[in-house]
């Protein structure tokens, strides 16, 4: 009977250690895997002229495989959300945490809840009917899938997790820098701006880290806005992402072509580790600071 | 009292609080707008035929219900695999880990699981589970492709479940004679519950609304497939989101389209009552355990 029981307690505490290590494991395959796959079609191509040639064709009779229109417009693409999204964010967010009373505030946290669990292709669908022909309207375009409509769906997208990372800094300010500031005669509005939100500013940095990440990752949404075509970028320009000329061309690609694909997502893969590395450094110093 | 602020203190804070009130009537009028619009063009085309049918040409039907079952089975093979590893690493971390150093990089390791965008999700999980494995696209290549993704929210929900046991229950439990591992079965789990039950809300939320990851793992195909097949090999479907996507990008049926998406966007709102509803619990217990 002891025996058994000794048993089945190693047993359990070796599962359990196990899944604990799964994780790891997990990260280790898949950079492992981008590693592999990525490498060779950089090292045939070379790294100067695929990260930095301005050309990418690659199914036409003599292949080029640069990259840097795809780097490029997800850098741009990435700011301009960051800089559309993260101004209306932050307000909303000190709005929630700040002004609104108890039901206001807990009305509008649930339209955001539920605006971040809209799916990604819906945003990619309403953008596609609505913001696509109104950009192409409005700037009296041929083709109103440009960089430009999708920074619009973009900014859209990084809102909720914005404004939620911002109200939880924002609301762990401790109260009397508040009181400190209102009893020193500065208004409420005063005292959010000049005192509470600096005093949140890494919170807040870290929510627009986060945006930046999900701006950069985005495939399927910019895929249906962006037009998909491999320009050097410009706002009203059909532009190609990181992102989307993995999904864009996967399905039918082969060979060097293939290859190149898998090192596309490698220099994403890249992009999105030294985002997560910015992302620590800043938790980590808001911890111990 | 009798000193009032400056006009031009005033001002100030009164643009401020414009900027703001504009804000939050900004994401206000996209959540609705975005709603308003979606089932206005999507609700006419949701009908019995619509739900229950397959798309043919050969009888000239449109439906969606090989999406909605494929969206159902991937959902089940991922959460049966997911729960126990995530739960058990959950457990592993909480209970058994004595490291602090390995903890922690357990958990960066989760989170940089989380912070992966699911189109670098896609291609690995093509490269390891459709290649490599030679599963081909199938609904069960797609369904591990998701495990490893939501396997962090399932991780992060349980872990803070966990902390939320008294300390007094295990050391109560042990001191009876129980052994470590009829202690967290008996006593630590179920009052884990609600945590695990939040995670897979959280988790079939994010399966609902993926895409990226499942169009080149889980492929297109729109066939029904029954009760005794779908996890095998080579059994392809297509979720609703990859449905929507497919007509609307590649087919240019907008109004099917837009039903999905409906349909879509009734299911996200349920779950995000479901969510609510068990972070209410998760609290309730928090506050008297």
């Amino acid at each position: 009977m002891k025996r058994a029981a000794d048993f089945i307690e190693k047993l359990t505490s070796v599962i359990f250690t196990l899944c604990g290590f799964l994780a790891i494991a997990f990260v280790v395959l898949i950079t492992g895997f981008l590693v592999m796959q990525g490498t060779p079609a950089i090292g045939k191509i070379g790294i100067a002229e695929f990260l930095f040639g301005r050309v990418w064709a690659s199914t036409a009779q003599t292949p080029s495989f640069g990259i840097l229109p795809f780097i490029l417009t997800s850098v741009y693409g990435t700011v301009g959300a960051v800089i559309l999204g993260v101004p209306i964010g932050i307000l909303c967010a000190i709005f929630i945490a700040k002004m609104a009373n108890g039901k206001m505030a807990s009305f509008i946290r649930g339209a955001v809840d539920l605006l971040s669990g809209i799916p990604s292709v819906v945003y990619g669908l309403v953008g596609m009917i609505v913001i696509v022909p109104f950009v192409r309207e409005a700037f009296n375009l041929p083709d109103g899938a440009t960089l430009f409509s999708a920074i619009i769906v973009l900014g859209v997208m990084i809102l909720p997790g914005v404004i939620s990372v911002s109200e939880t800094a924002i609301r762990a300010v401790p109260k009397e820098y508040e009181e400190a500031s209102l009893a020193l005669g500065a208004s409420k509005t005063e005292t959010v701006f000049k005192v509470v939100v600096p005093a949140a500013k890494s919170g807040i940095l870290t929510g627009v880290v986060l945006g930046i990440g999900r701006s950069i990752g985005e495939a399927m949404a910019v895929m249906m806005v962006s037009g998909n075509v491999a320009n050097m970028p410009g706002l009203f320009k059909s532009v190609r992402f990181l992102t989307t000329a993995v999904a864009s061309e996967m399905s039918y690609s082969s060979g060097l072509q293939r290859e190149a694909l898998f090192s596309v997502a490698l220099v994403l893969f890249v992009f999105i580790m030294i985002i997560n590395l910015i992302l620590n450094f800043v938790v980590k110093r808001d911890k111990e600071g | 009292m009798t000193e009032k602020i400056s006009g031009k203190r005033k001002l100030k804070c009164v643009i401020l609080n414009g900027l703001m009130y504009m804000a939050v009537g900004v994401i206000l009028l996209i959540l609705a707008g975005v709603i308003g619009y979606i089932l206005y063009r999507g609700l006419g085309g949701i009908n019995l035929d619509f739900l229950t049918n397959k798309p043919s040409l050969l009888y000239g039907t449109v439906g969606i219900l090989p999406n909605i079952l494929n969206t159902v089975y991937i959902i089940l093979i991922t959460l049966i695999i997911v729960l126990p590893i995530g739960v058990g690493a959950a457990i592993y971390l909480n209970e058994y880990a004595t490291n602090k150093k390995v903890v922690r990089i357990i958990e960066l390791a989760t989170e940089t699981l989380s912070g992966i965008p699911s189109i670098i999700y896609g291609l690995v999980g093509m490269l390891i589970f459709v290649t490599f494995l030679k599963l081909e696209t199938s609904l069960i290549a797609g369904s591990l492709t998701l495990v490893i993704m939501t396997l962090p929210t399932i991780i992060r929900t349980t872990q803070e479940s966990l902390k939320t046991v008294p300390n007094g229950y295990r050391e109560g439990s042990l001191a009876l004679g129980a052994g470590k591992w009829y202690m967290i079965k008996s006593v630590v789990l179920p009052s884990a519950i609600d945590g695990i039950v939040t995670g897979c809300i959280l988790s079939v939320g994010r399966i609902v609304g993926e895409s990226a990851a499942l169009l080149f793992t889980a492929g297109m195909a729109n066939e029904v497939l029954g009760i005794g097949e779908f996890f095998l090999p080579k059994k392809a479907g297509s979720t609703l989101t990859v449905a929507l996507y497919m007509y609307a990008k590649e087919r240019g049926e907008f109004e099917i389209a837009f039903s999905i998406a409906a349909i879509l966007l009734v299911l996200t709102f349920v779950i995000n009552i479901s969510a609510k509803i068990a972070a209410k619990l998760l609290k309730k217990k928090g506050a008297n355990p």
